[in-house]
């Protein structure tokens, strides 16, 4: 089972490129179709289950905007303890 | 498996402390962004983020001061290695970088850092090229590709008249000072993964006081390329990497045993 992850994308920092998701495995960012920021862009969000957390987005994202989250098992957290 | 296995999280990424809390003037989808990450990742992971000095140049990255969250200083167009190296000899113990698009270290400012690299100067210089004149409009640069379309070369760049482009990390590959000139490209994941890695190697170099290095970025520029952010990356792969190979020019054979 792979890794669960999410991202956590600065709306207001995000220029709306679509470099993240043109770069995301999963094809699980897009540009928030409903929603504009301040400076006028869609901006980037995960539209859906199945982010594994690979840091990928964040990788190519020129603003620095995202943040990358992926869940440990107890399991592996307590071997790495 | 069940939920309760995973109910911790890591931080696989966040921005780098390097980084001030600000917007940059870039336009969407410039890899210039790319370039100040990476340096901001490499200064966090070296611990060097409060003893380094870097020095912009004039061009779309001569903001590079409001964007570091370290000491800044800007240059006279194209003089930033001669600013550099005043810095360096002055506080020795500080790094010193200096962040140079094409039109400001190619062209004007080639004088300065081909001297610099023959001085074998301890610095780094981060080097960006994105085939023309970003600030000013998109004119013809040292780097333009031969045929390239700019505002001031409609018809393309013609060799016959206006030369051939200028490849720096080969070029300064073949001076003595040099330590490390390598190109790399931020294209894509994996060469952005690998323009990091050159990076902590330059600054590594430094570090060691093995003297001149220098990273050359291939970079995109679309909206003076007049194409969307994908198409450009694209236009970066298929055109300038035949022309500018991604490599190691020169490599200190000293920094062979070295892991970081």
């Amino acid at each position: 089972m792979p890794p669960k992850g999410r991202i956590e994308v600065n709306e207001n920092r995000c220029k709306g490129c679509e470099l993240c998701t043109d770069a995301c495995p999963q094809d699980v960012i897009s540009m928030a179709a409903e929603r504009l920021n301040t400076k006028g862009y869609h901006p980037a969000e995960l539209i859906e289950a199945g982010c594994t957390g690979c840091g990928i987005c964040a990788i190519v994202c020129p603003e620095a905007a995202i943040t990358v989250y992926r869940e440990v098992s107890q399991r592996a957290a307590s071997a790495e303890a | 498996m069940d939920t309760a296995q995973h109910e911790l999280e890591q931080v696989v990424y966040q921005r780098p402390e390097s980084l001030m809390e600000v917007d940059t003037h870039y336009c969407p989808g410039c890899t210039h962004g790319v370039a100040h990450r990476l340096v901001a990742e490499v200064l966090d992971e070296m611990q060097v983020r409060q003893r380094t000095i870097g020095v912009a140049s004039v061009g779309c990255s001569v903001f590079a001061y409001n964007y570091f969250n370290t000491d800044f200083v800007q240059a006279p167009h194209g003089r930033a290695p001669a600013m550099a190296t005043g810095i360096k000899r002055c506080l020795p113990d500080r790094i010193v970088f200096t962040y140079q698009g094409d039109g400001d270290m190619a062209s004007i400012g080639m004088g300065e850092v081909v001297a610099a690299a023959a001085r074998g100067e301890n610095i780094t210089v981060v080097f960006i090229n994105n085939a023309n004149y970003g600030m000013t409009g998109g004119q013809m640069a040292p780097t333009t590709l031969p045929g390239q379309k700019t505002t001031s070369s409609p018809n393309g760049r013609d060799v016959e008249t206006q030369g051939f482009p200028m490849q720096a990390a080969e070029l300064l590959a073949t001076l003595e000072g040099t330590s490390y000139s390598v190109r790399r490209s931020l294209h894509d994941p994996k060469n952005v993964r690998m323009a990091k890695k050159a990076l902590r190697t330059a600054f590594e170099v430094q570090a060691r006081g093995m003297g001149f290095s220098i990273v050359e970025l291939l970079s995109v520029c679309p909206t003076n390329w007049g194409m969307t952010p994908l198409q450009s990356l694209k236009w970066l792969e298929e055109a300038m990497i035949p022309f500018y190979p991604i490599g190691d020019y020169k490599v200190n054979p000293a920094l062979a045993g070295l892991r970081f």
